[in-house]
């Protein structure tokens, strides 16, 4: 009960919505088979957007392929459970800044992936992730600016076909590792076409909470990151709330401008209230 | 014998299957097998070992999820089956070919691990009467991927198909090595740390020294990656010193010389491993770096277009924590 609580008040979303997710999705993958299953899958992945954006964004407008954001992912998942994904940010589109960009799997048993804040000045234009995909569907990132207008990009991605499911692959392992960080700077390209970036690696096996036994029917209890934030000198670059759609072993990497040189701090929690924190020295480029 | 098969055929069909209407259940296994177009043949491989060799391809209603290689030993007393196949027809049509060879009773059911490959039949040997057995970690695996298995393998192999499969976790579970007697032969279980999957299971046949390796070895089909390929590299040493004289793979021609059977997997993890470093080292991210990484084996697998960028997806972020 504890982890369903939980999970309703990180998505912002009513319990009910949720589980109506589920059954549309578990209803749509028994209708549908052969020729036109694509085609079906674009059109019931559209159907769960349009009862799920209310929830999460209430009645305000949304306004799609305005070019302030962009959304890049692979056409078909190679492997269910780590589907790379890349969101873009058009400064010149958004010169206020953007204040948050919020990642939807439509189909996912939670399709809020994650709600990403941006520090002021942040200056983070680009932002890759890795996500659990169930089945086909879009993905969308809808950014919201500093004025407050909602824009989204969205693109389709083929579930994978084959084995492999969105599930931890080394469970000993993910539970031994628990809570290891990794930081990696990357400088900034001399063409200048690419920024100063950090990449940002915590172990965690990112459970799903809506798996069940399949003996005693049971759900296995969730246990996942749910809030992340990443500082330089305690100056917001990044943030996240977070849920199972997220891969195991959340990888997070950014562009971003670094004001002085501060150190790098992180803090992760978890649903069972573990707390891992970090830090790093920035690396100075030398520019 | 007769009235007990028919039971059988009614439980495990007519009652659970929308699509009952179109299954003759009048017909035995094997016929009902060959209803569906399955060719099922066993193949002797040793004395008392037999194998059926899957085909290379994906699973699919065309060839009845029939992709992966299944053992049959047979001793004095009982017989033990190693693997259940991907679906219900396959599952029977085994069950019919093994009372061609032995009358009996099938009283173990070996799951090499957890994909639906290999582990969809396994509602037709509980049918029998034949107690699963399995890796520790199994059930934790099934658990947290059935009902996906289930849904994914809806649109894959078809409503007829899927009708009646359930997932089915092994009641005696094997945490390192487990001997099962079938009268005056042992079968030595093995179970491994993590490399396929993380819960991979080998059955040795210590008297005609026929090893059946599960995915752990692959011939000719690419291998996929769902557990770890640093393990999978780790104890590729320790599955070599088997003393083993054949084995039958997951994957691949029945029966294959051992260890040579390791030796072209082996150079494909190494090479896809080397092309992964190389990229972390470089800061390529996973997106771009799985597109080229592992391409210089395309020509010697099966499918490589089907799982060497899943495999790659997998290694580059297990890598990125060496």
């Amino acid at each position: 009960m504890q982890n369903h609580a939980y999970r309703s008040r990180q998505l912002g979303l009513p319990l009910a919505a949720v589980f109506a997710a589920i059954v549309l999705t578990v209803g749509t993958l028994f209708g549908s088979s052969g020729a036109a299953n694509a085609q079906q899958t674009t059109a019931s992945s559209n159907r769960i957007w349009q009862d799920l954006k209310g929830d999460v964004f209430g009645d305000r407008a949304i306004l799609l392929d305005s070019g302030v954001v962009r959304i890049e992912a692979p056409k078909r998942a190679q492997d269910a459970a780590i589907v790379p994904v890349d969101i873009y940010i058009d400064p010149a589109k958004a010169p206020a800044g953007i204040k948050s960009v919020t990642l939807i799997i439509d189909v996912n048993p939670a399709p809020v992936a994650a709600t990403f804040e941006i520090g002021k000045d942040a200056g983070v234009t680009h932002l890759s992730t890795r996500v659990r995909v169930n089945d086909y569907s879009y993905l969308r990132a809808i950014a919201e600016t500093q004025g407050g207008e909602l824009h989204m990009a969205q693109t389709f991605v083929k579930a994978s076909g084959g084995c492999s499911a969105p599930a931890v692959k080394n469970q000993d392992e993910a539970m031994a590792t628990m809570g290891q960080m990794k930081l990696r700077q990357f400088p900034p390209q001399e063409t200048m076409t690419k920024a100063q970036e950090l990449q940002l690696m915590i172990r965690h096996p990112n459970n799903s909470g809506l798996q069940r036994n399949p003996l005693t029917q049971y759900f296995i209890p969730a246990h996942f990151v749910q809030k992340l934030s990443v500082s330089q000198a305690d100056r917001l670059i990044l943030s996240m709330e977070g849920g199972i759609s997220i891969s195991e072993d959340p990888n997070f990497r950014f562009d971003f401008t670094a004001h002085g040189t501060g150190q790098i701090q992180v803090e992760a929690i978890d649903t069972d209230g573990k707390v891992f924190r970090n830090q790093w020295p920035l690396e100075v480029t030398g520019l | 014998m007769i009235d007990r098969t028919r039971r059988k055929l009614v439980n495990g069909f007519a009652c659970t299957a929308v699509s009952a209407a179109m299954l003759p259940c009048c017909l035995g296994r094997s016929a009902l097998a060959a209803a569906y177009g399955l060719e099922f043949k066993l193949r002797k491989v040793a004395d008392g070992v037999f194998a059926f060799q899957g085909v290379d391809e994906l699973m699919s209603a065309a060839n009845q999820g029939a992709i992966s290689n299944l053992g049959v030993v047979v001793g004095a007393d009982a017989v033990a089956v190693i693997d259940s196949g991907g679906s219900l027809i396959e599952a029977n049509a085994l069950i019919a070919e093994i009372g061609k060879i032995s009358a009996k009773p099938v009283r173990y059911l070996i799951n090499t691990h957890m994909h639906p490959d290999h582990v969809f039949g396994n509602a037709a040997f509980r049918q029998i009467g034949a107690t699963i057995v399995g890796h520790r970690n199994l059930p934790r695996a099934l658990e947290a991927r059935g009902t996906f298995y289930l849904q994914n393998f809806r649109e894959q192999i078809g409503d007829a198909l899927i009708e009646g499969i359930e997932i089915i976790p092994p009641t005696i579970l094997v945490h390192d090595r487990l001997q099962l007697d079938l009268g005056g032969r042992v079968l030595e279980l093995q179970a491994w740390k993590a490399a396929h999957t993380d819960n991979d299971l080998t059955v040795f046949d210590s008297a005609t020294r026929t090893l059946f390796a599960g995915d752990l070895v692959f011939i000719g089909s690419l291998p996929t990656l769902d557990g770890s390929l640093l393990g999978w590299l780790r104890q590729i040493d320790a599955l070599a010193a088997i003393g083993a004289v054949r084995v039958v793979p997951g994957h691949g021609p029945v029966p294959a010389d051992w260890p040579a059977a390791l030796m072209a997997e082996r150079r494909y993890f190494e090479i896809l491993a080397r092309d992964i470093r190389k990229a972390i080292a470089d800061g390529i991210p996973l997106r771009d770096a799985v597109k080229t990484a592992g391409a210089s084996e395309r020509g010697n697998w099966h499918l490589f277009d089907d799982y060497n960028e899943r495999n790659a997806t997998a290694a580059f972020a297990e890598l990125e924590w060496e």
